[in-house]
């Protein structure tokens, strides 16, 4: 039961323990599949579809499928990057991002997979600037869903780390956004220490911590110097 | 090498990106050497003289005369490149179309900027409305909504290096995308 998987990604031999998903393996072999929805420490969600492989000719989301021994898996092909360029395409029409006002500049994970995959041609989608609410009531926290791109970490971090369940959706296909189990955000037991207040928990600038802003320099901030994935690709 | 033309427009912007433009320093001296400024700031030349091979924009549309500047350019420049985050996707003018969460975004943006805002002193208490003032569109639009972009410079503004890369490879005709370097591209 305990004999190892052995599958390849884009040709590359990588072996795996049982019931380790694709995405697991393939960061500890130092290949980098490209997620949104999924950190370490939580449960994974499938919901961002950034990370979708194709094993066998099949397109699934490596942070939720099991490795498959013997198995071929597709991941850094033009099909599969032209599909995740329209993805993060489609997070940066649908919500506001505006990045010259967005204390999360250079530490958003949305921005830098941006970067990473290269968006700099003309769009083909129409900017739906959204009417969205802004949330600053907490002395501590400020909830701009204006940024907000559906990762549902904020949520799973407040149910299965702080036990709280502060963050939840309301509405549903594209009025859905992030919501708060109070009036407001001031009115429940969220705290700046809480694990979905965490930074490294909000992938873009929607949950803030007030008077932090801004803090860390250009030139100096997570994903200026070296595209996101690249402690992966480098350990 | 005949010198390409280059005109230069700033719509609804800060002008950021035609100082980022001076950012190139002493390689305007080369730049001058590969291009002719037609239609520019730079120049102060208001229109257009020739066709031109190049022209850039800065900032998006948020009255008519822009949408008429813009459209002017699409049909004077072979190529156009959208320069900045407000020519590519509405960058802090487009703020006035969705997050003042208002019915009227137009209105209230009006309203709060000359009749009531504690800092505001108009004893007219009249918005500006002389016949010589453009047309305010009912919303701010980024450039691709409005005219054909064949490429576009992201940043706030870009740097001075992503300019003369950019500027550069299209002059001489490279496809100037490929040749981003990971720290030159910025969003913001």
């Amino acid at each position: 039961m305990n004999k190892s998987v052995v599958f390849k990604i884009d040709g590359v031999e990588v072996t795996a323990t049982p019931g380790q998903t694709i995405m697991e393996a393939a960061d500890e072999a130092g290949i980098y599949i490209p997620r949104l929805c999924d950190v370490e420490g939580l449960d994974p969600q499938g919901s961002c579809r950034l990370c979708t492989v194709k094993v066998n000719g099949r397109s699934v989301s490596s942070c939720t499928q099991p490795v498959v021994d013997g198995s071929e898996v597709e991941n850094n092909t033009l099909e599969i990057q032209c599909y995740r360029r329209d993805l993060v395409r489609m997070l940066f029409h649908e919500g506001n991002h505006l990045c010259p006002i967005c204390e999360a500049s250079g530490n958003c994970e949305l921005q830098a997979m941006g970067y990473r995959l290269g968006i700099s041609k003309a769009t083909k989608f129409p900017y739906l600037q959204p009417v969205r609410p802004v949330d600053a009531s907490h002395p501590d926290i400020l909830l701009d869903t204006n940024r907000c791109i559906h990762c549902g970490r904020c949520i799973r971090a407040s149910a299965s780390v702080d036990g709280k369940h502060v963050f939840g959706y309301i509405g549903r296909g594209i009025h859905r956004r992030v919501g708060v189990n109070a009036e407001n955000l001031a009115k429940t037991d969220a705290l700046l220490e809480d694990k979905a207040i965490a930074s490294e928990t909000c992938p873009v600038g929607c949950i803030i911590q007030k008077r932090n802003g801004f803090c860390t320099p250009v030139g100096k901030r997570e994903f200026d110097h070296e595209p996101i994935g690249s402690s992966i690709e480098n350990s | 090498m005949k010198k390409k033309k280059l005109a230069t427009v700033s719509l609804a912007g800060c002008f950021g990106c035609h100082m980022s433009l001076l950012d190139i320093d002493e390689r305007i001296l080369d730049l001058v050497e590969l291009v002719e400024f037609d239609r520019s700031p730079i120049n102060d030349i208001k229109k257009f003289t020739t066709r031109c091979d190049i022209g850039l924009i800065e900032g998006a549309c948020c009255n008519e005369a822009n949408v008429h500047t813009l459209i002017d350019f699409r049909k004077n420049c072979d190529i156009l490149v959208g320069v900045g985050q407000c020519a590519i996707m509405g960058g802090l003018p487009v703020m006035r179309n969705a997050i003042m969460h208002s019915d009227d975004p137009l209105r209230e943006c009006l309203d709060e900027a000359y009749l009531n805002s504690k800092y505001v002193y108009n004893p007219s208490n009249e918005i500006p409305n002389d016949p010589a003032l453009p047309l305010l569109l009912d919303k701010v639009y980024t450039c691709p909504q409005v005219v054909k972009i064949d490429y576009q410079i992201p940043g706030c503004p870009p740097s001075g290096d992503m300019l003369w890369r950019a500027l550069t490879a299209l002059i001489t005709g490279t496809h100037f995308q490929t040749s981003y370097e990971y720290e030159l591209i910025k969003y913001d």
